[in-house]
């Protein structure tokens, strides 16, 4: 097993709020690996965000650390200060974020805006600035590289913008990215083309992907290894196809029949019964429990820890496991 | 072209607007007042002067006519006459003008240069002692009463600390002694251009405590709605994003930020202008200053009505055209606006 | 393949939580300068309510000259002193908070009373309605402030209804603006869309889903409005319009007071004083407000 890049253990962030403190992320542990595409999947509220802008310690408001660890080559980020933060923003973590349209600053073109970046980190002229960013333009296949360098942002359509993105997070020599749920606001055509275009960066110059989306299907495209998050924690990681069909967990097999793909025509549609925990009420043994067909007592009392079954790669957190445990 | 297209729209609306501006005050004068010739023939007129003010006015006239008649004198510059002073009230107009766009200019000028950097930093540095400092400072500025405010600097720096004038542009001894050449009525102008530096000198002391008194609510207003214009920049998604591509703070504020804040700036820029103009008629009244606002308050003790409509009508044309190249800058500025 | 069943037991029903009034209300509550604020505008409202059981010279605070005590400084009978006619400023300060509060109030309330429909029914309605609408709010607005209200004013005459009328003519078009451009984008929200394809009629959707929606901006607008509407009725009584003396306003106070100023300063320095504690008093409530009412500036730290 290839040593982790970056490794999340039993990370918590808390906010606090008027209405209460909420715990968006409550002990997520998941690891991604050099030059793999990682998927962490989930509904929305579940605290997946917040772990991407934990990463890059740009938390809004209130938001805190408030427990646990975030490996980088071995460095806990959450115990950095904000000036050693800034060295590795950009340079060696970058993140693209879901809407395009509102990353990108209206009043500067796109040239001047990617100029600032280039020359922050590795300083030299304005013309040299604008070959590299060019090069970028070229990888990200975007077809007229000058036109777009020369034009401001509300010209280019979604799709275009996204690979603007992308080349403007990767142009500072990240060797990871973070992908905050890339292809959600665009169609579903170009979807496809930003997915293909994620993957061929990975192939040609081995960047390793923190895909954060809550499309089963782009994990399941894209994905070499997963991670189900559920009430700010994981409650299933493993190779994708391992995942994907054995569904150790009552989650991971609720989320998938629930697809509508999972049902044929004529049979009814499965949801999952209940809502996604809110964060404010702190839930007594495992979060899923109430919404949970399997529960057992114990689960109501203890939340169960993340752990190999089957195989060491293959981790839940789930009860009915425990005495399978490797 | 596009931006053309919208300055040809813009200005067309502009005109719309004054034409409707007319209509408003021609309204508020013939037909508001419950007796119009009344109130046209001055205080206490007797029942001839009313006869006679009936005829002049026309009010026997139907509306339309009247107004259609006093339409077009205005645009043939004749704005009527000054029932106080007896003289063409254009020519008083021009006589006071100057004065008062000195003072409004200064404190223009106060706001942008005081007003507008404040408000970047307390924003920037939002949370900071600084930050509440000034934030107290602002928002005391815009509860004061201005013209009380007046009183207050006038004991302090007069009366006690006996080191600035009271009122009035120049001091008596000054028009005597080293009279200011009238080129531009801009004394400042005046007597810099003219090497007139004992003038100058005076005229600049005159000129602090009123500038400084109207300029108290648009740099605290300036300051106030810069702040919340640099705070709402940086909440923007699109700073986030610089940030986490590692740019440093400084650079995020001022390199990048700063642009954004420029337009919404220009509607601090408007009111400002706007407030200025407003207190500058209470600044006028303590300060002695012969200026509009001295010319129209006298009118409104004595409801010299022509002076009234004519003042309000001509001081609002300049409104709107300030507002209308504020406007058109904004759109310049912003490279999203294209046709309205 | 097994499935997952709906599960049996209930979800137990979950602790009340807030409402957004209720977090509104919290927010402000940690405001310090905020509540302060209130108690000084209470302070004032009160003592200009009950003005005749407060003060021991009730007629002096109506008008009535008392000329032999005229000029005194500030003592144990008159904590603010004598005017130049020998009346209590301080019962000339409760009795002129009267009228100066009162303009407020009132000019606020009548600005949004005549431009919020306004202004929901040009952005409901947009087309003809609409430009027809903004085109009266843009000639309004195209006047300085204060000198509109100072014209309107000269025509209509002296007196307290007179100026408060003056001045919500010249206030209700940012309230129309205000409101049309919160229906605009309310207009947009399906659940409007859903009332209108049920065939809600049109007023009633503009009153009952609309109104109730803008409420909180035109009522923030509002608060921060009440300190700037008594400044303008103090300038507009400055200037020697609106309230006449006798009769006691604050802003009449301070030109009457004005030509003793520098001997005597305080009849006309504490007529400056109360409309400078109240005006920013209301400030600091309306910022406090308006802060809270954004979930972006809401202070997270409880």
């Amino acid at each position: 097993m290839s040593q982790a890049l970056l490794s999340i253990e039993n990370l918590s962030v808390r906010f606090k709020t008027y209405a209460g403190v909420i715990h968006a992320v409550n002990g997520m542990t998941f690891d991604v690996r050099p030059g793999e595409i990682f998927g962490l999947v989930g509904e929305s509220g579940c605290g997946k965000s917040v772990t991407g802008l934990a990463v890059v310690r740009t938390l809004p408001g209130s938001g805190r650390i408030s427990g646990g660890r975030i490996l980088f080559h071995g460095e806990d980020l959450a115990a950095k200060s904000e000036a050693e933060m800034q060295a590795i923003r950009g340079r060696r973590i970058a993140m693209v974020f879901q809407d395009p349209t509102a990353s990108l600053n209206p009043v500067f073109t796109i040239g001047q805006q990617i100029d600032h970046i280039i020359r922050h980190h590795t300083g030299g002229d304005h013309e040299t600035a604008r070959r590299k960013a060019l090069d970028w333009f070229n990888a990200v296949a975007l077809p007229d590289p000058q036109a777009v360098y020369d034009t401001y942002p509300h010209r280019l359509s979604g799709g275009m913008q996204q690979r603007v993105m992308i080349a403007m997070a990767l142009c500072s020599g990240a060797e990871l990215l973070i992908a905050d749920e890339p292809t959600t606001a665009l169609d579903v055509t170009i979807q496809a083309q930003i997915l293909e275009l994620l993957v061929k960066l990975r192939d040609q110059q081995g960047i390793s992907i923190l895909l954060i989306t809550h499309n089963l299907g782009v994990v399941a495209e894209t994905c070499e290894r997963v991670a189900v998050a559920y009430a700010g924690q994981i409650v299933e990681t493993g190779p994708t196809p391992a995942v994907l069909a054995r569904r150790l967990h009552p989650y991971t097999e609720g989320l998938l029949a629930a697809l509508p793909t999972a049902v044929r025509k004529g049979q009814t549609l499965q949801p999952i019964a209940g809502q996604v925990p809110d964060g404010l009420q702190p839930i007594a043994g495992c979060p899923f429990h109430p919404r949970c067909g399997k529960a057992l007592p114990v689960c109501a009392q203890v939340n169960p820890a993340l752990l190999p079954v089957e195989h060491a790669d293959h981790l839940t957190a789930c009860h009915l496991y425990t005495e399978a445990a490797v | 072209m596009q931006r053309f297209e919208y300055l040809i729209k813009r200005l067309v609306l502009a005109i719309v607007v004054i034409l409707s501006v007319m209509v408003l005050t021609f309204f508020i004068s013939r037909v508001l007042p419950s007796d119009p010739a009344a109130a046209w023939a001055g205080s206490h007129p007797t029942a001839e002067q009313i006869a006679i003010a009936n005829q002049r006015l026309g009010l026997d006239q139907p509306l339309h006519v009247q107004f259609w008649r006093y339409f077009t004198s205005v645009l043939q510059g004749d704005l009527g006459t000054s029932l106080q002073t007896k003289q063409p009230i254009a020519r008083d107009l021009r006589t006071y003008l100057p004065a008062t766009m000195e003072l409004v200019f200064c404190a223009m000028l106060l706001a942008v240069v005081v007003g507008i950097p404040l408000g970047v930093l307390s924003g920037a540095y939002k949370g900071s002692f600084f930050d509440h400092l000034t934030r107290l400072v602002s928002i005391s500025g815009v509860s004061i009463p201005t013209f009380w405010l007046g009183l207050l600097l006038q004991l302090f720096f007069f009366s006690q600390l006996k080191i600035l004038p009271l009122g009035s542009r120049i001091s008596t001894a000054t028009a005597i002694n080293n009279p200011v050449t009238q080129l531009t009525g801009f004394y400042l102008i005046d007597t810099a251009v003219t090497g007139n530096w004992a003038a100058f000198k005076d005229t600049l002391l005159h000129l602090v405590l009123p500038a400084c008194t109207l300029a108290t609510y648009p740099v605290a207003l300036a300051i106030r709605m810069t702040r919340s214009n640099i705070i709402e920049v940086l909440s923007e998604k699109y700073i986030l994003a610089a940030r986490i591509t590692g740019l440093p703070r400084r650079t995020i504020l001022f390199n990048l930020a700063l642009k954004n804040a420029i337009i919404p700036t220009i509607t601090v820029l408007g009111l400002s202008f706007a407030y200025s103009l407003t207190g500058d008629i209470l600044i006028e009244i303590i300060y002695s200053w012969p200026g509009l606002g001295s010319y129209i308050t006298s009118a409104v003790l004595a409801i010299d009505f022509p002076v009234i409509v004519s003042v309000t009508l001509f001081v609002t044309v300049i409104y709107v055209f300030i507002n209308l190249i504020l406007d058109l800058l904004q759109a310049m500025l912003d490279p999203r606006v294209s046709l309205e | 393949m097994t499935t997952t069943t709906l599960s049996a037991e209930p979800a137990a029903s979950p602790p009340a939580v807030p409402s957004e009034r209720q977090l509104i209300w919290r927010a402000f509550r940690q405001d310090k300068l905020a509540m302060l604020g209130v108690l000084v505008i209470l302070f004032f409202v009160l003592t200009s309510l009950f003005a005749p059981l407060l003060t021991p010279y009730p007629a002096q605070g109506a008008g009535a000259p008392n000329i032999i005590e005229k000029f005194k400084a500030p003592s144990a009978e008159h904590p603010l002193g004598t005017d130049y006619l020998g009346r209590d400023v301080l019962a000339r300060i409760f009795y002129g908070g009267r009228s100066s509060l009162t303009t407020g109030f009132l000019v606020v309330f009548l600005a949004v009373l005549i431009g919020a429909p306004l202004g929901a029914v040009a952005g409901y309605f947009g087309g003809r309605v609409d430009d027809v609408i903004m085109r009266i709010t843009d000639v309004f607005l195209s006047f300085p402030p204060l000198l509109l209200a100072i014209a309107i004013a000269t025509a209509l005459g002296s007196g307290f209804v007179n100026t408060m009328i003056a001045i919500a003519i010249t206030w209700w078009p940012w309230y129309t603006r205000l409101v049309r451009a919160q229906t605009v984008s309310l207009r947009e929200r399906y659940f409007i869309e859903a009332a209108r394809s049920i065939g809600v009629p049109s007023f009633k959707i503009i009153a009952t889903h609309i109104l109730p929606n803008v409420l909180t901006p035109v009522l923030v607008q509002g608060t921060m409005d009440l300190g700037s509407a008594i400044l303008t009725g103090a300038a507009i009584n400055f200037i020697g319009l609106g309230v006449q003396p006798p009769q006691a306003d604050w802003g009449n106070m301070i030109s009457q007071g004005r030509i003793y100023f520098i001997e005597r300063p305080w009849f006309a320095g504490s007529a400056g004083v109360a409309i400078f504690l109240v005006v920013l008093s209301f400030n600091l409530i309306g910022d406090a407000l308006r802060d809270a009412a954004d979930p972006r500036t809401r202070r997270g730290e409880a």
